[in-house]
C-alpha cells in the first residue's frame, strides 16, 4: 500500500474534526474524497502531509511510518498537495514558483534542471506564456494551475489536490479534469477532494465519503452514487432525497413523476 | 499537449534552460561603482572624504547584510547590530591579546556567527512582529550582559592598546588601513548577497519570505534554511564591527549595541527595496547622503531621527518595496537589470 491511515483521530479544542479514520490506497489510484463542508477533508489532508499530526493514530507512507513528520519531510519522500485557498508565492515570478516545487520537493534538483523542469510543467498546464510574470498578477483560474504546477514539478508519488476546479467555470473545469486525467495517466497516485460531482464522478476509482470526521461509506463511484447515507448526508432527510430523485426523474413527456423514483 | 505529458515524466536532459547568474548587468554595474567610488579616498588621498566614505560604506555592509535575513527571508530583525558589537568586542579583545588584524577579523565573523546559529534555534521558530520582538530583546539582553561582563570591561568598555596599532604602520595608516578592509568587505557582501539571491538556497529563502507554510509543503526545510540565513546575515557585521573598533580605538556597550542604529538599517533596506541586492546598496548610500545633509542642516539638526522615523513610515505606507522594488513593479522591463 502507498498509503495507510490506521485510526486517525484529531480533534481541535473539543471539536472531533476527525474520528477513528481507516483507509488504504494502493499505488495508481484516483481515491475521491467526498463529504459536506466541514467534514474533515481538508484535515485529513493536512493530517497526511504532516501540517500537524493526527491526536491518534498512524500513518504510513511509503512503508514507513510517518505520524508527526514535518511537511518538508514527507515532501521529499513523494508527496505533494495544492491548497484549497491557492497560495501562490506573490512576489516570485510563475516559473521561481514552480522551480521551488522542482528544487525542494521529491527529486530536489539544482537550479537548471528546476527551470526545464519548471518549463515543461508550465507547457502542460498551459501557463508557458505567463512564466515571466509575478504569481501575484495571475487571476484565480490561472493560480489553481500553478498549484498544481508547482506540485507536478516535484515529480510526486502521490498528489493531494483539494478543490482544484472549486471556483472555475464550466470551460476551466474541462481543461483542468482532462489535466487531472493526463496526471493519472503517468501513473501519479492522487487523493482529490471536490465538489463538483460529475468531475469526481467521472475521474475517480473509488470514492470515500466523509460526514463529522467519520468515513460514512467508501466505494467505486456507482456505488457512492447510490448510497441512501450518502444521499441522506448532502440532502438532508432519505425522504427529501427521494422527492429529490423523483424531480430528478420526472418525465417531461407524460408529465408525472416516474414511479420507481417514490417506491 | 499530449507531447508535454511524456516530457514531463522524461529526465530534464542538461540544462536547456540556461539561468543568467553572474552575468546581470545591473549587478556587476552596481560592484564596479561601489568599487571605484569607494577607491576613490585612495587614490586622492583625502583623509575628510575618507571619513565620509566610511560611515557610508558601513551602512551599505550593515544594510545588505541585514538585507539577507530581511529582505530575502521576510524576517524582521532589529538586532543587526548585536552582531556588530559582538564582532567588535572579539576583535578587540583579541587584538589586545596579540592576535594579528587578519586573525581578528574571522574571529569577530565567527563568534557573530555561532551567536546566531544558537538564537537562530531559539527564536526563528517566531514568527512576524514576535521574532522582531525578541530581536530587541537580545539586544538589549546582550547589552546588559556586557555591561556586567568583566573580561570586555563592563561599563567603561576596552581600548585598544597602542602598540596593536604600531604593527600597521602607526595609527593613521591604520585608518586607511581599516577603510580598505571596509571597502573590501562592501565588495564581498553585495558578491555575497547575489550569490544568495540566484542560488537554489535563495529561492527557498524567498518561498519562506512569501509563505513560509507553503513552503514547507513543497519541500524547503524552513527551519534550516532560516537558521543559515540568518548566520550568513551576522557574519558580515560581525566583521565589520572588528574593522569599525579597530579604528575607532574603543569600544564601550552604549556604542557596540546601539539599538538606534539597527533601525535606521531597516530603514536603509526598505527605503532602497527590500529583497533586492541593488536596493540595500542604494537605501544605505542614500539614507547617509539625507542624515549627512540633515545633520548639517542647522533648522532640522536635531531632529535627524524623528525624520528617520516618519521615512520608515511613509516607505511602509505607500512604498513598501522600496525605491527599486517601486521600479521593478512598474517597469517589468527593467527587472532583469535591477536585481
Amino acid at each position: 500500500m502507498l498509503l495507510e491511515l490506521n485510526n486517525v483521530s484529531r480533534s481541535f479544542g473539543g471539536l472531533h474534526a476527525l474520528s477513528d479514520v481507516t483507509l488504504t490506497l494502493p499505488q495508481g489510484e484516483i481515491l475521491g474524497l467526498l463529504g459536506p463542508n466541514g467534514a474533515g477533508k481538508t484535515t485529513l489532508f493536512n493530517i497526511i502531509n504532516g501540517v500537524y499530526p493526527p491526536s491518534a493514530g498512524r500513518v504510513r507512507f511509503r512503508d514507513q511510518d510517518v505520524t508527526g513528520k514535518k511537511p518538508y519531510a514527507l515532501a521529499h519522500m513523494g508527496l505533494a498537495r495544492t491548497h484549497q485557498i491557492v497560495r501562490p508565492l506573490n512576489e516570485l515570478t510563475v516559473r521561481e514558483n514552480v522551480m521551488v516545487g522542482a528544487c525542494f520537493g521529491h527529486e530536489r534538483h539544482t537550479l537548471g534542471e528546476a527551470a526545464t523542469i519548471a518549463a515543461q510543467t508550465l507547457a502542460f498546464v498551459g501557463l508557458a506564456e505567463r512564466a515571466e510574470q509575478l504569481a501575484g498578477s495571475l487571476n484565480v483560474a490561472q493560480k489553481k494551475r500553478l498549484e498544481l504546477a508547482r506540485a507536478l514539478a516535484a515529480r510526486p508519488v502521490l498528489l493531494l489536490l483539494d478543490e482544484v476546479l472549486a471556483g472555475l467555470n464550466p470551460a476551466e473545469i474541462g481543461a483542468m479534469v482532462e489535466i487531472v486525467r493526463q496526471i493519472r495517466a503517468q501513473g501519479v497516485t492522487i487523493i482529490m477532494i471536490e465538489h463538483v460531482m460529475h468531475a469526481i464522478m467521472n475521474v475517480s476509482d473509488r470514492i470515500v465519503v466523509l460526514e463529522y470526521g467519520r468515513l460514512l461509506a467508501e466505494g467505486t463511484p456507482a456505488q457512492i452514487a447510490n448510497d441512501p447515507k450518502v444521499i441522506e448526508a448532502y440532502l438532508g432527510s432519505a425522504d427529501m432525497a427521494q422527492d429529490l430523485q423523483s424531480q430528478v426523474n420526472y418525465h417531461p413527456v407524460n408529465g408525472v413523476a416516474c414511479t420507481q423514483a417514490q417506491a | 499537449m499530449k507531447a508535454a505529458t511524456e516530457e514531463l515524466r522524461a529526465a530534464p536532459t542538461a540544462r536547456q534552460v540556461q539561468l543568467a547568474r553572474w552575468t546581470s548587468p545591473g549587478f556587476w554595474l552596481t560592484v564596479v561603482a561601489v568599487a571605484l567610488i569607494g577607491l576613490w579616498p585612495l587614490v586622492t588621498g583625502d583623509a575628510s572624504l575618507r571619513e565620509t566614505f566610511f560611515t557610508a560604506l558601513l551602512s551599505l555592509a550593515l544594510a545588505s547584510s541585514l538585507n539577507i535575513i530581511l529582505g530575502f527571508t521576510g524576517y524582521v530583525s532589529f538586532g543587526h547590530v548585536v552582531f556588530f558589537g559582538l564582532g567588535g568586542y572579539v576583535g578587540m579583545v583579541a587584538l589586545n591579546q596579540g592576535v594579528p588584524l587578519w586573525g581578528a577579523l574571522p574571529l569577530g565573523g565567527l563568534a557573530a556567527g555561532v551567536l546566531a546559529y544558537g538564537l537562530g534555534a531559539a527564536i526563528l521558530r517566531l514568527r512576524g512582529s514576535y521574532f522582531a520582538l525578541a530581536t530587541i530583546g537580545v539586544n538589549e539582553a546582550l547589552r546588559a550582559f556586557v555591561n556586567n561582563f568583566p573580561p570586555f570591561g563592563g561599563a567603561t568598555g576596552i581600548s585598544l592598546q597602542f602598540s596593536v596599532y604600531k604593527s600597521y604602520g602607526g595609527a593613521t595608516n591604520a585608518l586607511w588601513l581599516a577603510y580598505g578592509l571596509l571597502l573590501t568587505a562592501c565588495v564581498a557582501v553585495i558578491l555575497l548577497s547575489y550569490a544568495v539571491k540566484t542560488s537554489k538556497f535563495g529561492l527557498g529563502l524567498m518561498a519562506i519570505r512569501e509563505d513560509e507554510d507553503a513552503a514547507e509543503v513543497m519541500g524547503v526545510v524552513t527551519p534550516n534554511a532560516k537558521t543559515w540565513a540568518y548566520v550568513l546575515s551576522a557574519i558580515i557585521p560581525g566583521i565589520v564591527g572588528v574593522i569599525f573598533f579597530f579604528k575607532n580605538g574603543n569600544i564601550e556597550p552604549a556604542d557596540a549595541f546601539r539599538l538606534q542604529f539597527s533601525i535606521e538599517t531597516i530603514v536603509m533596506v526598505m527605503l532602497g527595496g527590500q529583497g533586492t541586492v541593488l536596493g540595500a546598496v542604494l537605501g544605505a548610500v542614500g539614507y547617509q547622503r539625507l542624515r549627512g545633509f540633515l545633520l548639517t542642516y542647522p533648522p532640522v539638526k536635531d531632529l535627524q531621527l524623528a525624520i528617520a522615523g516618519g521615512l520608515l513610515l511613509l516607505i511602509v505606507l505607500f512604498i513598501p518595496a522600496g525605491i527599486v522594488g517601486l521600479i521593478r513593479r512598474k517597469v517589468p522591463a527593467l527587472r532583469k537589470f535591477l536585481v
